[in-house]
Parts: C-alpha cells; sequence; structure tokens
C-alpha cells in the first residue's frame, strides 16, 4: 500500500522493525480486531491497538461510566461519567488516531449475538470480567475459528494467554466448567490493584498484534501469571486436554451455552 | 555519480532521520532482491545513519558519495547481504 505523509510519519518507528516494516503496518491497517470489554482491560488493550493502527476496531460493552471504574479504565474522565463506555473508548481512540474505524456495540455479548458480531473480526480480545461471557467467548472462538487472546485479573494478580483456533489448548481445557456460584468473588467484593489491568491489557495488545503479524511466538500454550505484589512473572504450560468437553477427542458441547450469573451479592 | 545502472532513485533532500531511513526502506520494500536505489539526502547525518540501518536489514550498500555542494547519494542493493 501507499502510506500517506502522515502515515509514514505516524508509523515511523513501526516500519523500521525488520519484523514489522510497511509491509506489516499495512497489516496492521487491513485488520480487524474485536475487543469484549471496554473497561480496565480494554483501556489499555484499545488504546494501544488503536495507536498501531488496527484498521477496524469493534468494541463490545453494554455498560456505562462510573466514578469507581476510573481508579484503573484509563480511557474515561471524569467528565464520561455516566455515557456508555464504547462512546467513551470511541472518542478517545479518535482523538489518537483517525485511521482506525471504530465500531461500537453497545449491548451485552450474549449466545444469540456472539457469532454475528465475532464473524467478521481476525482476532478477538477477552477483556471482561466475569466467567459466564469468558466460556461463552472461548466457545465461540473455538466454533468460528477465531484467534483469541485472553486476559484476566484480580486483586494484585493477572493471567493472560492465547487460544488458536485447532492449535492447542482452550479455555475449557483449563477450567472445563465455570465454578460454583458463590465460590465466585462478586463485582463488589473483589478489589484489583488500578495499574494491574494496564500490564495484562498491554500484554493482550501486544499478542493481538503478533497473531496478525505472524511474528515472535505468542502466549498459546502457555499460561502467563503475573504478580504484581512480589513483582514475578510466571508462567505454567497448558496442553490440550483430550478429555475437554469443547476441544477434546469426545466433545460434549456442540452449541453455545448461557451460564447464569454467579455474582452471589449482584445488586 | 556511480557507476551502478540504478533500477529506481527516491530523492528525500529536506527529510531528516529517523524519516530518510524509514522512506529508503518503503522504496526498497517494493523492488525485487538484487535491484538498486539511489537514495538522494541532504542531511549529512543519514549517510552515516541510513547506511547503517540498511546493512542491518540485509541490504548491501554498494556506495556513499558527495554529488554537489549540498546533497549526498547512497547506492544500495536491495537484499545483497541475504
Amino acid at each position: 500500500m501507499d502510506f500517506s505523509e502522515e502515515q509514514i510519519k505516524r508509523y515511523a518507528r513501526h516500519i523500521i522493525l525488520p519484523e514489522v516494516g510497511g509491509e506489516g503496518q499495512a497489516k496492521l491497517l487491513a485488520s480487524k480486531v474485536l475487543l469484549i470489554g471496554a473497561g480496565g482491560l480494554g483501556a489499555p488493550c484499545g488504546y494501544y491497538l488503536g495507536a498501531a493502527g488496527i484498521g477496524t476496531l469493534g468494541i463490545v460493552d453494554y455498560d456505562t461510566v462510573d466514578l469507581s471504574n476510573l481508579q484503573r479504565q484509563i480511557w474515561h474522565g471524569t467528565s464520561d461519567v455516566g455515557r456508555y463506555k464504547v462512546d467513551s473508548a470511541k472518542e478517545k481512540i479518535g482523538r489518537i488516531n483517525p485511521d482506525v474505524k471504530v465500531v461500537a456495540y453497545k449491548e451485552g455479548i450474549n449466545a444469540a449475538n456472539i457469532n454475528d458480531i465475532i464473524k467478521d473480526y481476525d482476532v478477538v480480545i477477552d477483556a471482561t470480567d466475569n466467567f459466564p461471557t469468558r466460556f461463552l467467548i472461548n466457545d465461540a472462538c473455538h466454533f468460528m475459528k477465531k484467534p483469541l487472546v485472553y486476559g484476566s485479573i484480580f486483586r494484585f494478580d493477572g493471567q493472560a494467554t492465547v487460544f488458536l483456533p485447532e492449535e492447542g489448548p482452550c479455555y475449557r481445557c483449563l477450567f472445563p466448567a465455570p465454578p460454583p456460584a458463590g465460590l465466585v468473588p462478586s463485582c463488589q467484593e473483589a478489589g484489583v490493584l488500578g495499574v494491574l489491568p494496564g500490564v495484562i491489557g498491554a500484554i493482550q495488545a501486544n499478542e493481538a498484534i503478533k497473531i496478525i503479524l505472524g511474528i515472535g511466538h505468542t502466549l498459546n500454550g502457555r499460561l502467563l501469571i503475573y504478580d504484581a505484589l512480589d513483582m514475578k512473572f510466571t508462567e505454567m504450560k497448558l496442553r490440550q486436554d483430550k478429555t475437554c468437553p469443547l476441544c477434546g477427542e469426545n466433545p460434549t458441547i456442540f452449541e453455545l451455552i448461557e451460564y447464569g450469573d454467579l455474582c452471589e451479592f449482584k445488586s | 555519480m556511480s557507476d551502478y545502472k540504478e533500477k529506481s532513485e527516491l530523492n528525500i533532500k529536506g527529510e531528516i532521520c529517523p524519516f530518510t531511513f524509514v522512506k529508503s526502506k518503503l522504496a526498497l520494500e517494493k523492488m525485487k532482491k538484487g535491484e538498486i536505489l539511489r537514495v538522494i539526502v541532504d542531511y549529512e547525518p543519514a549517510i552515516r545513519n541510513v547506511p547503517r540501518s540498511m546493512e542491518e536489514q540485509g541490504h548491501k550498500v554498494l556506495s556513499i558519495n558527495k554529488i554537489n555542494d549540498t546533497d549526498y547519494e547512497i547506492i544500495v542493493e536491495k537484499d545483497g547481504k541475504k
């Protein structure tokens, strides 16, 4: 592709990289990434993807900005309180990079709409905060053969990995089914260090970009575990589970499942 | 002037680093292995920076010459070191 003068300047530090170059930057500009969740993980992830020149960035979130979000959801400001998160996010990305077409989905993701939403995207990013949605995203990405970049945070601990279609494990190889209700701390109970999603969300953006460019080694088959309190990164090998109900040898799941809300103290 | 038969020429007078290399690289990406590019710059540090980066990325710098009071040429062979 022929870059404009503005694009040559904007993406100069990518173009210089041997692994990216003009060709890689053109791939990024032609790519479509779906970010599910515009909160703590979504904010840094979406910011970096936007700055990198991802051509189409879909963002799914039904929620509005609350004052208590601002401690970690860095693309929302005080004046955004009450706005839809996707509207706030779209405006912030537009300020950084007009090359990015942001598609805002002001709706919750569910079994009825997920296939339609993810079908046009090259990479899906799970930046959500609850088990039912994570299983739904994993299953849909498995059925639709979409690369999935997973991230999660809790208190001072973060996790990230990559699930690739027909290559290695899926989320259900790690957790076959959601935990029983009551074992899961509710949204009200769960504290989180504000910086933590910044680290994990940035890693998710990093992995999505590598998947699009086909460079380096992704976290596929490895669960990266980050301990912010002791400042340690460790990793765990993830193997495909032959008995996995979704991607194993004798699967039992053939359609999307909607699990109920596991939040015990849901308001 | 050089003795090489250039396939293409890139005049980037007025550009400074890193854009001298960025534009050279974009031009090289459009060429085939073995083809020769003549880059003209008027930013003196570029005659050190650009050839170094070109060599690092597998191209072969054939010559660097001052061509008049203000301008320099860098002659490079695409993927000449690969």
